[in-house]
């Protein structure tokens, strides 16, 4: 619901002219946003760039708009912002070198703890089913014949 | 084998600790910049005079770019004269100092400059797209670029005398770029 209503906050002010800035060719709003929504807002704190009311967010969403107007890719655009700001500037790591660990660490945590979790389970189970303790054959004989001669 | 796996829980702890100790020593701030090493985006602006501030002129001088604000309190406040010392001492040995004005109001930038009586070039970036280009993502930074045109540092943070000082004189005293 949040990501609608920014999203529809987007597009309207996205769409609003600005005198600032002429696009040499129309540019696809939610593309600007699927850009913006992958960069971080420099001067704030884990938000992005599509989603700060910063005026520094604002700017770069300005550039964004309009290196994809003169025709480049998204992928460039993010490149611009990349030879920059360094990796530092996607929100999303990349998934390569060491980067690569913050996408596979929580796979391997989730793995090893569900590996856990099947240990402790098994191991809690069978304290719970003791072996009964070994009844001797004159025992039973004893117990058959008291059950027969019962009325 | 069930004693080790007694030991494997608080173990498995220890690397994500380590992680997190190592993350709270570092400066959040002190982000390394791709740019140090490559050639400086040039830029053409305006000074708050009316005059063109072109980078590319500027070939063949030791540049320092400041990054400023008005708003940006203490900092700012702190190394506006220690940039126009520095300007007044190292202009005569080929050092331009530039101030970009960015984020602001153009009135609280002017009333900036004549509070401290900069006498360097100051120009407002309204587009942003300067500071952008210099992976600018707070003030004050300075960029303190060679002769030949390519960034050899960036300071984060309000730059001192002898910051400025060393920087400057460690690059004037490389051998000038053959044209």
């Amino acid at each position: 619901m949040r990501a609608a209503v920014l999203m529809a906050l987007f597009l309207l002010v996205g769409a609003w002219p600005s005198p600032a800035q002429q696009p040499s060719r129309p540019v696809d709003e939610r593309q600007v946003y699927e850009v913006a929504t992958d960069l971080r807002c420099v001067v704030c704190q884990t938000l992005s760039v599509a989603d700060s009311p910063s005026e520094m967010a604002n700017q770069m969403r300005a550039i964004v708009r309009e290196r994809l107007a003169s025709g480049e890719t998204p992928a460039q655009v993010r490149q611009y912002f990349v030879e920059r700001y360094g990796d530092w500037i996607l929100l999303a790591p990349p998934r390569r070198g060491f980067t690569l660990l913050v996408w596979l660490a929580p796979l391997v945590a989730v793995v090893v703890g569900l590996a856990l979790v099947a240990l402790l389970v098994r191991r809690w189970t069978g304290r719970r089913r003791p072996t009964p303790p070994p009844v001797d054959a004159a025992m039973s004989e004893r117990i058959r014949r008291e059950l027969e001669h019962e009325p | 084998m069930r004693r080790s796996w007694r030991w494997l829980l608080p173990l498995t702890a220890v690397p994500v600790l380590a992680l997190l100790a190592y993350g709270f020593r570092l400066n959040p701030r002190d982000i390394r910049s791709p740019l140090v090493g490559r050639p400086a985006a040039p830029f053409a602006l305006t000074s708050f005079e009316g005059t063109p501030m072109q980078l590319g002129a500027l070939r063949g001088q030791v540049v320092v770019l400041n990054f400023w604000a008005s708003w940006c309190y203490p900092a700012c406040y702190e190394e506006a004269p220690v940039l126009e010392r520095g300007w007044r001492a190292y202009r005569d040995r080929g050092v331009v100092v530039l101030g970009v004005d960015i984020q602001d109001k153009d009135e609280a930038g002017r009333k900036f400059i004549r509070e401290f009586n900069l006498t360097f070039p100051n120009a407002p970036d309204p587009s942003g797209k300067v500071s952008v280009d210099y992976g600018v993502y707070g003030v004050p930074e300075t960029y303190f670029i060679d002769r030949a045109g390519a960034i050899r540092v960036k300071h984060v943070s309000a730059v001192t005398d002898q910051v400025f000082r060393d920087t400057v004189e460690a690059l004037l005293a490389e051998p000038a770029p053959s044209r």
